[in-house]
């Protein structure tokens, strides 16, 4: 089959369901008159029975919770995958560029940067309750602050801080802690993954009981999964020197 | 028209993220078509649950009763990102050792196995 | 009992946490035993729910939230009889292939072993979930295990291939599936399975359900390998490990089937229910070309392991016609094929795999050959229950040529095996491949016991006295939307049943001899292969086949391109008839 033939029947096939998914679109309630019930029954119950102000965060992380443990263990599994699937490693060869950073503003800056960087993604899990953020959100910024490491250091730094030895307990703690905290509810005759610490006092960082962890297991596993996607990339490319090894 | 716009705009890019994979003749350029198509998911939920003047579901300081949008869609959205990246790296890792085996990253040039 | 339902999912995912965990500092026969412990108590756990549910409806509410006047603000694993089932069956057949794995995967374990019994997990999510956006997750996590492991010869081009025809084919059904989900929400504001249908059950049904119903259905069908989604299976299959084949053929390719099913009985049937025929009949048809596709395609391999990936193809094909029957036998004959070609296609995986552990033995020839006869299912061998259901089923609706096409597909794939078996295990020939991977090992009597179990068992599936009775009843709890609804929102107990006997089931005459006369069929059809090689190739096979093979190109972008026109013409078939 050529390409040819092949875009030559995709064409009116894919003209076919656009006009389709375009028929059920237009059935939808207009663009701002949505009424469906779970999300205005949601946002009035969640901040006076769990005294969390973010409901998103609350509908991620306890009244969804068990979505959101699938959803971790999928980011697990992709990474334990992508571990699996290069792990015959990269180049034999060094190329042209070295990657220190030689500048010792960038390398100031950057390490600043870096500090500024982790801490605000602390924040933004620590707060998730509270404001915008959450375990998830945090936890890509952490990965993604760790990153700078590499752009303003070097990758010796960087792999210090990243190696799969420091990273994979975090990332199986993270997800497993999730499962262990969901089992402790349930040894404890209640259904999976419920709420048991009390709701705390409402927009303050002691609000959202044991979904408080729940939060920080996922933040961490998705920081460390992150983080070892990372490292499983840049090791596919960077060949370190002898005087690195 | 302007009150089903954001949904339609989400199925155009659906439809067009689909011609890119079909037509694709980059496995990363394939990988990126796919998030393309992705994205179309998190625009229509996204836009089906934005109700007129409401704000975001965070009660913050904010009077409770006052109109938000709906927050499921948004935790729904969340999880709907990370399945993306995570089918997003498999295949990045799978064109990597393609590259690796092949020499090619022509996806009409794998075809080890046939009829 | 209902504080067990969550364990045959998180007990494998915490096994798998767990042994990322301490990758580093234990030693791998740690690692397999963590495993081994894990998926063997989810395996016992799930049996423990299947015997409760058979007389309750356990329901699990997650976090504790539990409805609030018939609404559902939490996530539900809501049992019955044929969902607790899968997941039995999913933890065994997990349990044998990490067993065959012990020996046979020699390296990066730590890996292999974590995304099996993540797996193992998603699977059994699937099946016991009551909510759609829960059932969508555990679809695609097991996408994601596939998709690592069908990669996991990484030297082997075909297996590049293969690994990525398979996640760039089921990520866009994922993708068809969360449209759906998004369409439906937007409609009825309820993610709960329940929910939505007791929502959609007063209105009358417009485009926005019929295209949801679509994308939803292409979707699971993607996973399910039904034409024309089906291409990405023949080229994954081929070059996944032998014991990874055993868990996909086995389960996961019937994640898709069942997702179906249960999208239908608890959500769809509530707007369609009165043009319920127009649902069934497209089922229906797609059944039949797929069952016929898989057969004959399979009659032209030389590859071993794509020759049993159209096998599967075939038998997808004639479950997916017992699911669009939409009665409780159709279903409950489904259900009894799954089981039965589950268990014997994996144990014939397994038996394809110990040729890379030495050359052909009588024996090994031998359970080759006793695998290819329960699956073709002469009566009472094998996967004849599932037939006999369905023929049972498509006479009651007065379908009486149902039954004739699919025998014959089941039976054009058993040739194709018994003439492979010939072929390879009797020596008749040399031309063919095994595909099967380097550097693969073990004791012979270990690895050849598990695959001699595993096609023991399928091909005693029929013969297991009041199994049959009991999927029934199964299947009708399965249909019974209101009563689903009714327990899930409101914990009204469902009504007990009468007792059922314990006794193989009688079958009808016409079954009988459609079963004989399958077997007889492939015999001659296999031995003709065998002796009249060359010109049964060009003359008989090559020209029916022809046309088929041109289209299995290999390429992704042509696989996409069959996904959109089958579900643009579905969903166009739908919507002129469905109105």
């Amino acid at each position: 089959m050529t390409r040819s033939v092949r875009i030559g029947i995709l064409v009116p096939a894919l003209g076919l369901f656009g006009f389709l998914l375009a028929w059920a679109l237009v059935g939808i309630p207009s663009f701002g008159n949505y009424r469906g019930s779970y999300g205005y029954i949601l946002n009035r119950v969640v901040t006076p029975e769990r005294h969390m102000t973010n409901v998103v965060t609350g509908v991620v992380f306890d009244y969804r919770g068990f979505d959101t443990m699938g959803e971790e263990f999928i980011l697990f599994a992709a990474v334990v995958g992508v571990v699996l699937l290069l792990r015959q490693g990269g180049r034999e060869e060094p190329g042209d560029l070295k990657d220190s950073v030689g500048s010792d503003g960038v390398r100031l800056g950057g390490t600043l940067a870096v500090g500024v960087c982790v801490l605000v993604s602390l924040w933004l899990v620590a707060y998730g309750f509270v404001t915008p953020g959450g375990g998830f959100q945090g936890g890509a910024a952490l990965a993604s602050s760790v990153l700078l490491v590499f752009l303003v250091a070097s990758h010796k730094a960087w792999s210090g801080v990243a190696s799969n030895r420091v990273l994979d307990p975090f990332e199986g703690v993270g997800a497993g802690g999730y499962v262990v905290i969901g089992l402790g509810a349930l040894i404890g005759g209640l259904p999976f993954l419920t709420n048991v610490l009390g709701p705390g006092t409402a927009g303050t960082l002691w609000s959202g009981g044991s979904a408080a962890f729940v939060n920080w297991s996922a933040g961490m596993e998705v920081a460390a999964a992150n983080l070892i996607l990372f490292t499983e990339f840049i090791d596919e490319y960077v060949v370190p020197l002898a005087a690195e090894k | 028209m302007t009150s089903v716009l954001p949904y339609l705009v989400a199925g155009w890019i659906c439809v067009i993220g689909l011609y890119g994979i079909v037509t694709s003749r980059h496995l990363i350029h394939l990988a990126l078509c796919l998030t393309v198509t992705q994205s179309s998911t998190y625009i229509l939920l996204l836009s089906i649950g934005y109700v007129n003047g409401g704000g975001p579901p965070i009660f913050k300081g904010v009077k409770l009763g006052t109109t938000a949008v709906d927050p499921v869609v948004q935790s729904l959205t969340l999880t709907d990102i990370v399945v993306s990246l995570t089918v997003l790296a498999l295949i990045l890792a799978l064109a990597l050792d393609v590259h690796d085996e092949l020499d090619t990253m022509d996806p009409d040039k794998i075809v080890e196995l046939q009829g | 009992m209902s504080w067990a339902l969550p364990l045959p999912v998180v007990l494998p995912l915490l096994a798998a946490a767990l042994n990322t965990a301490l990758d580093h500092v234990t030693p791998r026969w740690a690692h397999v035993a963590v495993t081994l412990a894990a998926v063997t108590t989810a395996l016992v756990f799930s049996v423990l729910v299947l015997l409760h549910s058979l007389s309750a409806e356990p329901l699990h509410w997650f976090g504790g939230w539990q409805p609030r006047s018939g609404i559902a603000i939490g996530i539900t694993f809501a049992v019955d009889p044929l969902g607790a089932g899968f997941a039995v069956l999913a933890c065994a057949l997990t349990l044998l292939a990490l067993l065959y794995s012990i020996p046979y995967i020699e390296a990066a374990t730590r890996n292999y072993d974590v995304l099996v019994s993540a797996l193992c997990g998603a699977c059994c999510g699937l099946a016991l979930s009551g909510d759609l956006f829960n059932m969508f997750v555990w679809l695609e996590l097991a996408g994601v295990c596939g998709y690592a492991l069908t990669g996991f010869d990484i030297r082997n081009r075909g297996a590049l291939q293969g690994a990525i025809n398979f996640a760039v084919v089921n990520t866009v059904g994922g993708y068809f599936v969360l449209i759906g989900i998004a369409l439906l929400y937007a409609r009825t504001g309820a993610l709960n399975l329940a929910q939505i249908g007791r929502a959609l059950a007063g209105q009358q049904p417009g485009g926005l359900e019929i295209v949801a119903m679509t994308l939803i259905v292409c979707g699971f069908l993607c996973k399910a390998a039904v034409v024309p989604f089906h291409f990405w299976l023949a080229d994954a299959y081929a070059v996944a490990p032998a014991p990874v084949c055993l868990i996909f053929a086995g389960i996961v390719t019937d994640i898709g089937l069942f997702g179906v099913g249960r999208v239908w009985f608890t959500v769809f049937d509530a707007p369609f229910g009165a043009q319920q025929r127009l649902f069934g009949d497209a089922l229906l048809w797609m059944g039949i070309v797929t069952a016929l596709v898989g057969g004959t395609m399979a009659l032209v391999q030389q590859h071993l392991k794509r020759l049993l990936s159209f096998s599967v193809v075939c038998h997808i094909g004639i479950m997916l016609v017992g699911l669009g029957l939409l009665s409780s036998k159709g279903v409950a004959g489904a259900a009894m094929m799954l089981l039965g070609h589950g268990v014997t296609t994996g144990g014939l995986f397994l038996a394809a795999g110990l040729l890379a552990v030495r050359e052909p033995a009588r024996w090994t020839a031998a359970l080759w050959f006793a695998g290819a006869v329960a699956l073709i299912g002469p009566p009472y061998v094998g996967v004849y229950m599932g037939h006999a259901l369905i023929d049972d089923a498509a006479v009651e609706l007065g379908r009486h040529w149902v039954q004739p096409l699919i025998w014959l597909a089941g039976a054009l794939a058993g040739a194709a095996m018994l003439r492979a078996g010939a072929q390879v295990f009797l020596g008749l020939a040399d031309d063919y491949e095994h595909g099967i991977e380097e550097g693969r090992g073990g004791p012979l009597p270990y690895l050849g016991a598990i695959a001699a179990l595993l096609v023991t068992l399928g091909a005693a599936v029929s013969v297991v006295p009041g199994l049959t009775q009991r999927v029934v009843r199964g299947a009708d709890r399965f249909r019974d939307r209101a009563g689903y609804a009714d327990r899930v929102l409101h914990g009204i107990p469902m009504k007990e049943g009468a007792h059922l006997p314990v006794v193989v089931q009688p079958t009808s005459t016409a079954s009988l001899v459609y079963g004989s006369a399958a077997l007889v069929f492939a015999i001659a059809l296999a031995a003709f292969a065998v002796h009249r090689r060359d010109t049964a190739r060009a003359r008989v096979f090559e020209p029916v086949t022809w046309p088929l093979q041109q289209l299995q190109t290999g390429v992704v972008g042509d696989y996409v391109m069959w996904v959109v026109v089958g579900t643009a013409v579905l969903g166009g078939v739908w919507a002129l008839t469905l109105r």
